[in-house]
């Protein structure tokens, strides 16, 4: 930072955005109406693997206020195929994706048919007039099953349901020893499953199509309305600049609103073939159908290690369920996490497979952390594993592996560059906070007294990489897009400051935290700036809101922005205060003369000058504004460690969280209060993948957990009090030190909470529970090992 | 979603509830607090030609003493059930049950009438009623008449309503001097039992005297764990012995299978549910 | 016997007359008919609770209920208040509503109206309830963004305060 006083950055200032949240008076998409607005309703699959023979929507048209039904085969010739845009191999299997289906249906809820009415209740009702002849054919579910020899297809005609295998190999790399070659005194070989979540926002999404006189606008619920509209024009043949998208208040995402969706492009073509605007909002059990999913992995690991507890090398194999196609990014959510398997540890030696599989079932693509939180959940199992292998405590075993402070900047066996970063600090603070020794004292006693509640204490010191992303790696990565941010910061006649930001905020608060930043780099008020985002219209650039990128990349555009803008400034500044600019120093909110303090002009003196322009020096135009544009030049790296204490009641299965303790680096922090919420939240949603949520198939590829009956995101009384704080590590890398912070919750708590269970378990045998911990599952596992043969142990 | 479209009527008695019944056929479905209906309907696994709003029949809510027993009209809500002074005072295990269902959303429109009425195998409000022995009162074309909550409740989903007849009343006993506990066991806070024990303890110094426990969700209908009870008769008060007696609490149980819990791991709850649900309402 | 009804219902103090279709949602006609946008749909099952307002009758008090699980013709004569009905008429906010805000208890705020009234609801029936009674009191509301944490910190810090609707 230059001379600018911080009196924004860093305070715990309340949101801007609330005021409209908290008295209702918000534009979510479905509250959005325009004149002649038609409504939509789809009619989706019961079947997960299907020959349509015929599609009949006659009886539907006839229906009392329906305007327009048709079917896949109506619309086969213009509909085009929905895009994957991270082919992550040359030879990935790609195959097409029809926003309808047309002859064949490849999972439950895909979309067969629409009708279009003058209101919803009539579109429903005609859906149930639209005759669907259906051939039922045997769906492919299992990950493994789907590789074997001679499974039935997804696909048939690309005669296979294998997408993709994906290798990195750090001995080929260049970055570390091969996997084979390194000590191994100690082998761990593990298997963990990643279930298949659902990221459950709770605006299910809604989508306007508006086709005006061939000049569009589109609403939609989504995290990217500047890569949709990319989309919009590359699908369907409109010029791009005919296309405005609108994300409006957007309620929740997590990776969920990251897509291109089918539905976005039906109500396209319904628009578009009745030239009227055309709404479609989902319901809750579309949503869990059709949305995507998210995790649904195999994870095979070999972990080599010295009998000192030193890791030489962790080899990952990884099958992913890819779903019946390939989503927006699915390939790459598993690459994501690739250079993460090896954690904030000093390995030798890392080899990483990754094999992308069809199945008949709705397609899997990001859900917050979207592949970092299942390597840090595979890492973290395994080394707690490893540290009861040796007979050390799991704090130990890591503090042996981990990259010390004064080893920074350190080069991973990944290849990657952590800046920054103090893991001893977090370590110490959480085990403090939790009173570590304390509990670990309690464990002893009850296990001593053979208590049927028994304590256990899990552990998870994490990493993961912010910033999503250096435009040249992802390019590496063979991802379509780049990873830049812009921003466009104007200051208007009367001081007032608009910002024009390329992210796309759905709950995060960046109208704050962004105002917040402006305030000190323009020496303005706070509540002088307003954020502008989501409307491809005043922000026609930008590549959107998702992977903790959007401080840590479009906030670095941001500063760079307001700091082109302080530069003009004081050059006006020093025009007014007839002095050279090399005089002036930026301090209290304003341009003064060194020496002559009081001898001063603001940014708003600066930008009235700029607006009259009656005595602009020479060479300046008439405006005080700024774009910047940032490219990373690497990623960011948070880390933290998360404790967990879980109470197990071993005659129920029972599991309670006793106490969460959280001490995340997040780098440099903007607002702590929006800090802390997001960890809040991320943690939530870890816990609920430990112990609550998964998306179940039958064996004949129905989803049942079609509704929060069966599909159970926590409420209130289901989830901890989270106990929070914070060490302070600024990433060296840009001018803002921030690191990110969106995802880190949910990629630390899962293991934490599972590494506390089988700690509680310890005693009885117990060495993993499979996810969600249920009541039941944990209930068997006990029971399990009890009637279990010795030697087990692989 | 949005239902099928349907006819609708809020009678103001019972006799135009009942008429409108036998006018309206099978297709006919009383609606009462509908926190059980309404959502099935919004997802068109039901689609009546007709409902019939209890709602506007005064004379069906509210709790009142009478004699020996309390009289709760059918649409009292899981609110005022839990709530009363006449409840909580002399069937406090019946208000302390009231308070598990779902959440206050719900129990402010959800009904004990409507809840035993659909007499889903994982509500809880059966088992209340099989515990305490309640009595329903129908009322029908022909008059009213008074069955068992044993004879009440005759499958999943089905009880001895006919088509034409509306719950109108429920007479539950007052249990003065019993202690009583429910065991509710759910993953979830807001979710439906897997397994639910409900115990009523009537003990003389150290030893059980005599003891009711029913089951939720260990078969089509709430169970009365006979075989739990007579082992409790004359048992001693502490926690050892009610354990052994609750080890039989899954006898004569025919639990499902479904994704929320196995069959074998209800009948392992409601073996240790038993004994935590007998012991809690001894006082051990 | 019909399949629309005529209903007199007062929504945030203004009193409506509409005919109805006899299946139509509480929550639907709150959104569509009389344009009360505020309250949102989360769910079909009646889980989420982001659709719950307040409702009472000339003889109870005002309670929280689901108006996705309320027909639009059992709140014929009823009084119902939602998020937009609880700020004063000078816009000043109702304490729920300013705790939410000082203690950061929202981040998208879809599930925000639904909270609110949940949580004055709860503040009627228990005004200093303890951590613990507020978890258990907000059951019926699903959040996705806060953990709660902060919501039963905004309740607990409107606890103190005056939070009749």
């Amino acid at each position: 930072m230059t001379a600018t006083d911080e009196r924004e950055v860093g305070a715990a200032r309340r949101r801007k955005e609330d005021a409209r949240l908290i008295t209702g008076r918000t534009r979510w998409t479905d509250n959005l109406t325009v004149p002649g607005l038609l409504h939509m309703a789809i009619l989706r699959s019961p079947f997960a693997s299907a020959r349509i023979v015929s599609v009949d929507t006659s009886a539907a048209l006839s229906r009392p206020n329906v305007v327009a039904a048709f079917s896949g085969a109506d619309v086969a010739d213009v509909q085009g195929s929905l895009p994957c845009a991270w082919p992550v191999t040359e030879d990935i299997v790609h195959p097409d994706r029809p926003p309808l289906a047309v002859d064949v249906i490849r999972h439950h809820g895909e979309a067969v048919a629409v009708v279009v009415a003058r209101d919803r209740a009539s579109a429903m009702d005609a859906l149930e007039a639209i005759e669907v002849d259906y051939e039922p054919l045997t769906p492919v579910l299992d990950l493994e099953e789907a590789l074997a020899e001679g499974s039935t297809l997804v696909h048939p005609d690309k005669g296979t349901n294998l997408s993709y295998t994906w290798v990195f190999d750090s001995a080929a790399a260049g970055t570390g020893a091969d996997v084979g070659a390194v000590d191994a005194e100690v082998v761990l070989e593990r298997r963990y499953v990643q279930q298949r979540l659902i990221p459950a926002f709770m605006e299910p999404r809604s989508v306007i199509v508006d086709p005006g006189a061939g000049d569009y606008t589109i609403w939609s619920s989504t995290q990217i309305p500047h890569i949709l509209r990319v989309f919009y024009a590359l699908l369907t043949g409109t010029p791009e600049h005919k296309i405005r998208v609108i994300a409006p208040d957007v309620g929740g995402g997590f990776g969920g609103k990251l897509h291109v969706t089918p539905e976005e492009l039906i109500t396209f073509m319904a628009a578009r073939r009745i030239g009227r605007p055309v709404k479609y909002t989902e319901t809750r059990s579309e949503t869990m159908l059709a949305g995507h999913h998210g995790r649904d992995m195999i994870q095979d690991v070999r972990l080599t290690a010295r009998r000192d507890g030193t890791v030489t090398g962790i080899s990952v194999k990884l099958i992913a369920n890819m779903g019946a196609y390939l989503g927006l990014v699915g390939p790459g959510t598993p690459i994501l996490g690739a250079f993460m398997y090896n954690g904030i540890y000093k390995f030798a030696a890392y080899r990483f497979e990754c094999t992308g599989v069809f199945t008949n079932t709705t397609l899997t693509d990001p859900y917050r952390g979207a592949g970092r939180p299942e390597a840090t959940y595979l890492i973290e199992r395994v080394m707690d594993e490893l540290a009861v292998e040796l007979g050390l405590d799991p704090i130990e075993v890591r503090r042996r592996n981990w990259i010390k402070k004064e080893e920074f900047p350190f080069t991973t066996v990944a290849g990657l560059v952590y800046d920054s970063g103090d893991y001893d600090a977090a370590t110490d603070k959480a085990l403090a906070l939790l009173g570590y020794d304390e509990l670990r004292k309690e464990q002893e006693l009850r296990r001593a007294s053979g208590d049927p509640v028994q304590l256990g204490i899990g552990t998870s010191t994490y990493t993961e990489m912010c910033g999503l992303a250096p435009s040249r790696i992802l390019g590496a990565l063979r991802y379509a897009a780049g990873g830049w941010e812009t921003a466009s910061v104007r200051v208007l006649p009367t001081g007032k400051v608009e910002v024009v930001t390329g992210v796309s905020p759905h709950g995060q608060g960046h109208e704050t935290a962004w105002s917040q930043i402006v305030a000190d780099e323009l020496g303005v008020a706070f509540d002088d700036v307003e954020v502008l985002h989501g409307d491809t219209r005043t922000s026609h650039k930008g590549l959107d809101t998702y992977g903790s990128r959007s401080l840590a990349v479009g906030g670095i555009a941001l500063v760079e922005a307001c700091r082109k803008v302080r530069d003009k400034a004081r050059t006006v500044a020093a025009h007014m205060l007839e002095c050279s600019p090399d005089d002036l120093e930026f301090t209290g909110g304003a341009f003064r003369v060194r020496g002559t303090p009081d001898a001063a002009k603001t940014v708003a003196d600066a930008a009235f000058a700029v607006f009259a322009a009656h005595d602009l020096p020479d060479g300046i135009e008439p405006t005080l504004d700024a774009d910047a544009t940032f490219d990373p030049e690497t990623f960011s790296f948070p880390h933290g460690t998360h404790l967990c204490a879980v109470e197990v009641d071993t005659q129920t299965g029972h599991v309670a969280i006793r106490k969460y303790v959280a001490v995340d680096d997040v780098g440099k922090v903007i607002n702590p209060t929006i800090v802390e919420g997001q960890v809040h939240g991320g943690v939530a949603q870890g816990i609920a993948q430990a112990l609550h949520e998964e998306a179940v198939y039958d064996e004949s590829g129905t989803l049942v957990t079609g509704s929060f009956v069966e599909y159970t995101p926590p409420a209130a009384a289901d989830l901890p009090d989270i106990v929070t704080d914070r060490t302070e590590t600024p990433a060296t890398t840009h001018p803002l030190g921030v690191k990110g912070v969106g995802e880190a919750g949910t990629i630390a708590s899962t293991p934490a909470v599972v590494n506390a269970i089988v700690d509680a378990l310890r005693p009885y045998g117990v060495r993993d529970v499979p996810m969600p911990c249920t009541p039941e599952r944990v209930w068997r596992a006990i029971r399990a090992v009890g009637t279990e043969t010795e030697g087990g142990r692989s | 979603m949005i239902p099928v479209a349907f006819d609708y009527l809020r009678p103001a008695s019972v006799d135009e509830a009942v008429a409108a019944l036998a006018d309206g056929g099978e297709d006919a479905k009383v609606l009462a607090g509908g926190q059980s209906l309404i959502p099935v309907l919004r997802l068109r696994l039901s689609a009546p030609s007709l409902l019939v709003d209890l709602g506007g029949v005064a004379q069906l809510r509210g709790v009142r003493e009478e004699g020996d027993a309390l009289s709760i009209g059918a649409m009292t809500t899981h609110d005022e059930v839990a709530s009363s002074p006449l409840v909580r005072r002399h069937a406090p295990l019946l208000a302390a049950m009231a308070a598990t269902i779902g959440d206050r959303q719900v129990r402010h429109r959800g009904t004990l009438g409507g809840s035993l009425s659909h007499a889903d195998p994982a509500a809880d409000m059966p088992a209340a009623a099989a515990a305490l022995e309640a009595r329903y009162v129908l009322a029908g074309p022909s008059g009213r008449r008074v069955v068992s909550a044993a004879d009440f409740a005759v499958d999943l989903f089905t009880t001895a309503l006919a088509d034409d007849e509306v719950l109108v009343e429920i007479q539950v006993p007052k249990m003065d001097g019993w202690g009583s506990h429910y065991e509710k066991f759910h993953r979830m806070v807001q979710a439906w039992a897997i397994v639910g024990v409900a115990a009523m303890v009537r003990r003389t110094d150290g030893v059980i005297e005599s003891a009711r426990v029913t089951l939720t969700n260990m078969g089509p209908t709430a169970l009365r764990a006979t075989a739990v009870e007579q082992a409790l008769a004359g048992c001693a008060a502490d926690r050892a012995a009610i354990e052994e007696a609750c080890s039989v609490a899954a006898e004569g149980t025919s639990p499902i299978d479904d994704l929320t819990a196995s069959a074998e791991y209800r009948r392992h709850l409601a073996r240790v549910l038993a004994g935590r649900a007998v012991a809690a309402a001894a006082g051990v | 016997m019909s399949s629309t009804a005529k209903i007199t219902v007062t929504v945030d103090g203004d009193q409506y007359i509409d005919t109805v279709e006899a299946r139509t949602l509480l929550v639907h006609y709150l959104r569509e008919t009389i344009g009360k946008v505020g309250t949102v749909i989360g769910c079909d099952t009646s889980n989420c609770g982001s659709c719950t307002v307040l409702m009472s009758t000339a003889d109870e008090p005002a309670r929280s209920v689901k108006s996705c699980s309320v027909l639009a013709v059992q709140a014929d004569g009823a009084t119902v208040t939602t998020v937009e009905g609880l700020a004063a008429p000078d816009g000043s906010l109702h304490p729920v509503q300013r705790a939410f805000h000082e203690m950061h208890g929202l981040q998208c705020g879809y599930c925000t109206p639904g909270m609110i009234m949940s949580a004055i609801d709860l503040l009627r029936e228990n005004p200093d309830p303890t951590d613990e009674e507020i978890r258990d009191g907000l059951s019926g509301n699903l959040c996705r963004c806060t953990g709660y944490q902060n919501i039963v910190r905004a309740v607990r810090a409107a606890a103190g305060e005056e939070v009749a609707p």
